[in-house]
């Protein structure tokens, strides 16, 4: 599928008409929230967290920890439109204009070839969701999260926003006040999906605000494989991405959450994802960072379960105007339990990536053990990169590996690789591409060979 | 016919001087043999032939194919023929030799204006080589030099210059590092890649080598010059009596 997909510039420079913005308003207030709900016909408790987490919104400040958020005009972002009055189940019930954005992007022919299920979100909505028939019958759900508030209360309800609570940030707070779409993936007891599951978030508009809410819940001994790929085109006025993921793995059982951020240059993306791993249950977090004007974004993973692991490898891109605040946290809270952080970015034409990590051992959680890896490319003397690494260590029998390297394509490499006929920029693609192996390797084929080549296109012109 | 002449050839690293006046010539189907102390700019000029950017060439010419390279970069020199099988060859992490190498065949069928070869007919090419190099199947899913014992390396680089197919090979030391074993293997690449008529110019400390280059002639380097020149004698004599004569100049 990636073959046919887009290149940077159809991604980030075409963008529909979007009339449906006339009945939305930029701004935030209570009567904005109390619409959003009534929209949705929601019940009143999930109201009530909404006007909690914007009580909490207006009384945390910005966060000053990490890069300058001063130019977020807050007041100029429209929190919610909606561009298409239902989810539609066949592409075809799709609004035209809004399908060929997806064609562009090659959702539905990869939703043919290899996936077990889609959802695509426009706006603040989810405008077409589908899963395999095969699924559906072992008891998985994977559903718009609007809709599925609503159909299986029970099996949300006890989650939603209990591992992502409003008052864990100022941006967490928001995204609880104005959410909107977003995924509920549902895996029963023992159930194993082969197939990965996709959902892409496509912010359309100029000066949107996106907030979908992802919830995913893995049973005791299910295995499942989900994938995010987000867009936006590029308008010079500020856009925002509040998102937020909440993910539940179980006793035994084994997840894996891949995503594929390419928000357009003005897009600040300031993104909470959070994961609990229980029993001998295992996480892997694998991510690419590509576009975002600013990117806040350190996935998490909560061990409480003994024997839990959790990996979490990620790549972050920052080129000319961007910063790539990128991270991992991980709470060991039980014995046994395991972390691995691979980390690797690359920055260029004075773009800024930057490695915030914390790895927390609880007191009680004996024979953890930690492996810490993060490697920096830089392309030129124009770019920084950096690592905080955080560690609270608060038992002794820990085994804590940490190495970081920071440094440029290597000369001779280059030479060498010319000396058998590459072009200079073609040579330093290949270096970078293999820099950055260690997490394609992790994805399936079709994004691992999408990701080689939105690297690819970010180096056009790096060298010579 | 000539189908390389360096012509009084200066080069800089920096500010140091490091080839002085070099002026030779390497008739097509021969082999040559540089031999010379360490430090004596050996390496230097196989780097240089090949375009290293390091090198800065203040004066002379380098006319190969009858067409002054001085100004062109390594790949451009790479599509006109020539190939440098580097002394150690770099290791690139995370890139896998199959994709390589066949992205390399195809860049070079595109410089050289040739129809570029399928993905199954190169396939076939690879393994036919791999096999006449005593290299397992599986060598191509490694990474680019990653991990490869030092005549793995070698074997590497033999193995590219037969999938490259140029019509001049520069060998940096290509017996070093080599076992009984793999110079028979390496060896015998040479002569396969000498029966079509190409043309070499080895660098080599070893005489060992030398029976598989059969040399046509002999040149021998100290402090960046060129200090005699000779037939395949000169070499044996070389062996016997060391360099002592030359450190003196």
């Amino acid at each position: 599928m990636s073959r046919d997909i887009q290149t940077h510039d159809s991604m980030w420079n075409q963008y529909n008409q979007s009339d449906y913005m006339k009945n939305s308003r930029q701004g935030l207030d209570e009567e904005l929230i109390r619409f959003i709900s009534s929209e949705k016909g929601e019940p009143e408790w999930a109201l009530e967290k909404r006007l909690e987490s914007f009580r909490i919104y207006q009384a945390k400040a910005m966060p000053t920890w990490g890069p300058n958020l001063k130019d977020l005009n807050l007041e100029a972002i429209t929190y919610y439109a909606r561009a298409s009055e239902q989810s539609a189940e066949t592409w075809d019930d799709v609004p035209a204009d809004i399908k060929s954005t997806f064609e562009r992007l090659g959702i539905p022919k990869a939703e043919q070839e290899v996936l077990a299920g889609v959802g695509a979100q426009y706006e603040s909505t989810v405008i077409y969701h589908s899963l395999k028939k095969q699924y559906k019958k072992l008891g998985v759900i994977f559903e718009d999260l609007d809709l599925a508030l609503q159909k299986y209360p029970e099996l949300v309800k006890p989650y939603f926003m209990k591992l992502m609570p409003p008052d864990l940030h100022k941006f967490a707070a928001l995204h609880g006040a104005v959410w909107s779409g977003g995924t509920f993936l549902y895996i029963p007891k023992g159930v194993k999906l082969k197939e990965p599951l996709q959902a892409y978030f496509r912010m359309n508009a100029k000066g949107m605000g996106q907030f979908e809410h992802t919830l995913i819940i893995i049973e005791a001994g299910a295995e499942a494989h989900y994938i995010e790929g987000c867009s936006a085109p590029s308008y010079g006025v500020d856009s925002l991405h509040a998102g937020g993921v909440e993910i539940y793995v179980k006793d035994e059982a084994r997840f894996r959450y891949s995503s594929v951020e390419s928000w357009s240059k003005d897009t600040y993306n300031l993104n909470t994802k959070r994961a609990v791993v229980e029993k001998n249950a295992h996480m892997e977090w694998v991510g690419g960072n590509f576009g975002s004007c600013i990117t806040m974004l350190y996935p998490c993973s909560i061990l409480v379960g003994e024997g839990a692991t959790a990996d979490h490898l990620g790549l972050a891109f920052a080129n000319k105007g961007q910063i790539q605040d990128t991270g991992a946290k991980v709470i060991h809270a039980a014995k046994n339990t395991s972390s691995s952080i691979i980390m690797k970015s690359i920055s260029k034409n004075g773009g800024k990536a930057l490695y915030r990590g914390l790895v927390e051992i609880k007191a009680g959680a004996s024979n953890a053990a930690v492996s810490v890896k993060c490697d920096a490319l830089l392309l030129d003397d124009k770019s920084v990169s950096d690592t905080l690494p955080v560690m609270k260590i608060n038992n002794h029998t820990a085994e804590i590996a940490h190495e970081a390297t920071a440094g440029k394509i290597n000369a001779e490499d280059l030479f060498y690789l010319q000396s058998r006929g590459l072009k200079e920029d073609e040579a330093a693609a290949m270096i970078v591409n293999g820099f950055i192996e260690p997490i394609t390797k992790e994805l399936p084929l079709e994004y691992s060979v999408e990701m080689n080549r939105m690297v690819e296109l970010e180096m056009e012109g790096s060298v010579g | 016919m000539k189908i390389l002449e360096v012509k009084n050839l200066k080069v800089k690293a920096g500010e140091k001087l490091i080839l002085n006046d070099i002026s030779f010539d390497i008739n097509r189907g021969e082999s040559v043999v540089i031999m010379g102390p360490n430090g004596s700019g050996k390496s230097t000029l196989a780097n240089v032939l090949m375009g290293h950017p390091s090198y800065q060439v203040i004066s002379g010419e380098i006319i190969f194919k009858n067409k002054n390279i001085i100004n062109l970069k390594p790949e451009e020199r790479a599509a006109l023929g020539i190939f440098l099988a580097f002394q150690e060859p770099r290791e690139i992490t995370g890139l896998e030799l199959f994709p390589f190498l066949f992205d390399v065949t195809k860049s070079l069928a595109r410089n050289r204006g040739q129809k570029p070869e399928s993905v199954f007919a190169f396939k076939v090419r690879l393994d036919d080589e791999l096999e006449k190099l005593n290299i397992s199947e599986d060598w191509s899913d490694r990474q680019v030099n990653q991990d490869f014992s030092g005549g793995e390396k070698k074997k590497s680089e033999l193995l590219q210059l037969a999938l490259n197919n140029p019509d001049f090979a520069i060998f940096d030391e290509i017996d070093s590092g080599l076992d009984v074993d793999a110079l028979a293997d390496a060896g015998e690449a040479i002569q396969r890649f000498k029966k079509q008529n190409k043309t070499i110019l080895a660098v080599t400390h070893y005489q060992r080598v030398l029976k598989y280059i059969e040399p046509d002639s002999v040149i021998v380097m100290a402090k960046g010059k060129i200090v005699s020149q000779g037939g395949a004698e000169l070499a044996a004599q070389l062996e016997r009596d060391g360099f002592s004569l030359y450190n003196e100049l």
